[in-house]
């Protein structure tokens, strides 16, 4: 029998998915022809999307982006059975985007279904947590903390060295904190996760709480993400009546159980302690640090707070152990991380690698450049906070001590192309205006300082003493980098620094420059 | 329903939600849902439930975009405006969509029609520029793409 998957996650859906199975499932019934849909999740590839895959004895064949208006001539040319038509793209897994992605975080999305458990089981779910139950907790630790991965959610922390502190914290409760607040423009691989593999993140967090001895935790998803939510609300009743959760997880004495929280919409939740702090009802405002969340986190326990990606790390390091994991990747980033080109780049999506690629290939070679044919003139790299990077640096090795050594951070490894109409005096003060309408309000650099800075670069482009203004922000920037508590006001400082010194053109009076065109 | 007084209807949420731990976010997202915004006169008595004080309840209830004080329209249209969907324009759909419906962020048509709303970032920022009509996410929006959600939000 053949089955027909198509995406069902959000992306895909925006770009027609939904309307697409309609019209497969419409087609399939005038036909009177006997096939399965199955809505996978994405392979990442958006620029493919809606990618159909038809499955058949020979293995899956792939055609996009199909339309809905191209079903019914995919159908006259047999597409069932892999027959020839423009939209035809053959195996996935050869295609060159895919074919040069090492997928161990994400070896499953796009492929299984993603609220199939037997699917799951099929495609390698829960050996890792069933690895991790046979172990002591401190040997899961050790399996992580030598995996060498390293926080995803941005900050690069070692999560083994995390854990290990609220392993050796003592108290009657420990939480589990999975940080699904995913903000950062260019990113999606978390919410790709959630809605393609989600039982995978809850593995990830089972094993988590075993190994640190916690028997809550929490998914704080962002309200933005509704089929996330729903994905993963789904997931883990399933999971609980599959026993994977609960008093017993797997039939062991181990207890483990977790929901879903949904934000608000604040970007600064996105922030470990105005995370815990909006989970225990309160406003979302930054906490000074110490005490360490992993010694008074969640309502005053420790707790471990680990990004979507760090979590969903975790099963594949236990099944294959962390020399497995470790063994790729570049310098002290280990392991593979999933990339995501946004914007204004032609193969847009997601791209799992071992640290270590340049920028420029990523850029160039995997994302063949803008959508618009332009010249790039810059990349964002790491959501709203990271450093804009000119062409001149693509050299840079996707790691994340490279990446801080040149001014920038690699963050989630979200990556926006832009190409050379933007205005990068105009993005200068957009990450100032964004500070200012995010900001928690707690720390006077973020509050007051981001509505200065736009204020400041506003008489920039207003050609209003230039030269003094541009250094009245610098200095503003200095302050909020080493004034503020939080990343939000601490490294508004880098999209706005990095555009002053790579692009200093656009930063001159606006009547010379263009005098000077 | 509709019979319910405010005070019933926050109550009935209060009594669902109150058991989890950390209630008060998710009473604020359900008062949302029961009512369409948080209406002023939920705050004093979920404060009084929780045993919080009413400025605390306040300060939670405005913290968060996502909470409103008043009714949205029947449809609500939130439009990206993050960077990637700025390195695609986003801008100009924004002043496209802006000039359609004639009415700017953070308003509702006249009629009651559409509340239009920025977003920072919805997680499709591989198909640029997108926005999200009624929790329905639309990615690569263009003329065309406008012309159909304007057309919608209208009928």
């Amino acid at each position: 029998m053949t089955t027909i998957f198509i995406p069902g996650d959000s992306a895909s859906i925006a770009v027609g998915a939904d309307r697409v199975a309609k019209a497969i499932a419409a087609e399939l019934s005038a036909r009177k022809i006997d096939a399965t849909i199955i809505r996978n999740g994405s392979r990442g590839a958006f620029f493919l999307e809606p990618m159909v895959e038809v499955a058949n004895a020979g293995g899956r064949i792939a055609y996009g982006p199909v339309k809905p208006s191209d079903v019914k001539a995919l159908f006259d040319a047999g597409f069932l059975t892999g027959g020839a038509h423009r939209l035809l793209l053959g195996k996935p897994q050869e295609l060159p985007f895919f074919a040069r992605q090492t997928r161990l975080t994400f070896a499953r999305n796009g492929i299984t279904d993603p609220l199939s458990l037997a699917d799951y089981e099929a495609h390698g779910g829960l050996a890792g947590l069933r690895k991790a139950l046979a172990m002591a907790p401190a040997e899961i630790v050790k399996t992580v903390t030598d995996s060498g991965l390293r926080g995803r959610g941005g900050a690069g922390f070692p999560t083994g060295i995390k854990w290990n502190t609220v392993m050796g914290a003592v108290a009657d409760r420990k939480y589990i904190v999975c940080n699904a607040d995913e903000g950062d423009s260019a990113t999606f691989a978390d919410r790709m996760v959630m809605e393609g593999d989600p039982f995978m993140l809850i593995e990830g967090m089972a094993i988590a709480g075993i190994a640190v001895g916690a028997t809550k935790g929490f998914v704080y998803i962002r309200s933005e993400y509704p089929h996330a939510v729903r994905a993963m609300e789904k997931a883990i009743q399933l999971a609980r009546q599959a026993g994977i959760l609960g008093v017993s997880v797997l039939g062991s004495p181990n207890a483990f159980d977790m929901e879903v929280r949904v934000g608000a919409g604040a970007y600064v939740c996105g922030e470990e302690t105005s995370l815990l702090n909006s989970l225990e009802g309160k406003r979302g405002v930054v906490r000074a640090k110490p005490p360490l969340p992993a010694l008074q986190g969640l309502f005053g326990k420790p707790t471990v707070v680990n990004n979507v990606i760090s979590l969903a790390s975790v099963p594949v390091i236990l099944e294959k152990g962390a020399q497995f994991y470790k063994d790729f990747g570049f310098g002290r980033s280990r392991g593979t991380m999933p990339i995501q080109l946004a914007g204004n780049v032609k193969n847009g999506g997601l791209f799992e690698a071992a640290f270590g690629m340049t920028l420029g290939e990523i850029v160039n070679d995997i994302g063949g450049g803008t959508l618009s044919g332009r010249p790039v003139k810059a990349v964002q790299v790491g959501g709203p906070l990271g450093a804009y990077f000119p062409p001149s640096l693509f050299d840079t090795p996707f790691d994340y001590e490279a990446f801080a050594g040149k001014d920038g951070l690699i963050g989630h490894a979200g990556i926006t192309v832009f190409d050379d109409s933007a205005d990068m005096l105009k993005q200068a003060r957009f990450a100032m205006e964004f500070c200012a309408i995010e900001s928690c309000g707690k720390c006077t650099p973020c509050r007051i300082g981001s509505t200065r800075g736009v204020e400041t670069l506003d008489k920039v482009a207003r050609n209003i003493e230039p030269e003094k203004n541009i250094a009245l922000v610098t200095d503003l920037c200095n302050t909020m980098k080493f004034g503020s508590l939080c990343a939000l006001g601490g490294f508004t400082p880098y999209p706005v620094m990095s555009a002053i010194r790579h692009f200093p053109d656009d930063f001159r009076p606006r009547a010379l420059a263009a005098a000077a065109e | 329903m509709q019979a319910q007084s405010t005070e019933a209807r926050t109550v009935a949420v209060i009594a669902e939600m109150r058991g989890l731990e950390g209630p008060l976010l998710p009473i604020l997202h359900g008062i949302q849902h029961e009512f369409g915004y948080v209406p002023t006169e939920s705050l004093p008595i979920i404060a009084e439930a929780l045993n919080l004080s009413n400025a605390e309840v306040h300060g939670v209830a405005t913290f968060y975009h996502d909470y409103r004080k008043h009714p949205a329209g029947r449809h609500v249209l939130k439009l990206c405006q993050a960077e990637a969907c700025q390195s695609m324009g986003s801008d100009r759909i924004a002043a496209q969509v802006q000039a359609a419906l004639g009415i700017g962020f953070h308003e509702t048509a006249k009629d009651g029609s559409v509340t239009l709303e920025p977003v920072y970032c919805l997680g499709l920022c591989a198909c640029a520029p997108s926005a999200m009509l009624d929790g329905q996410p639309i990615g690569r929006v263009d003329a065309e793409t406008i012309a159909e959600i304007v057309a919608e939000v209208r009928s």
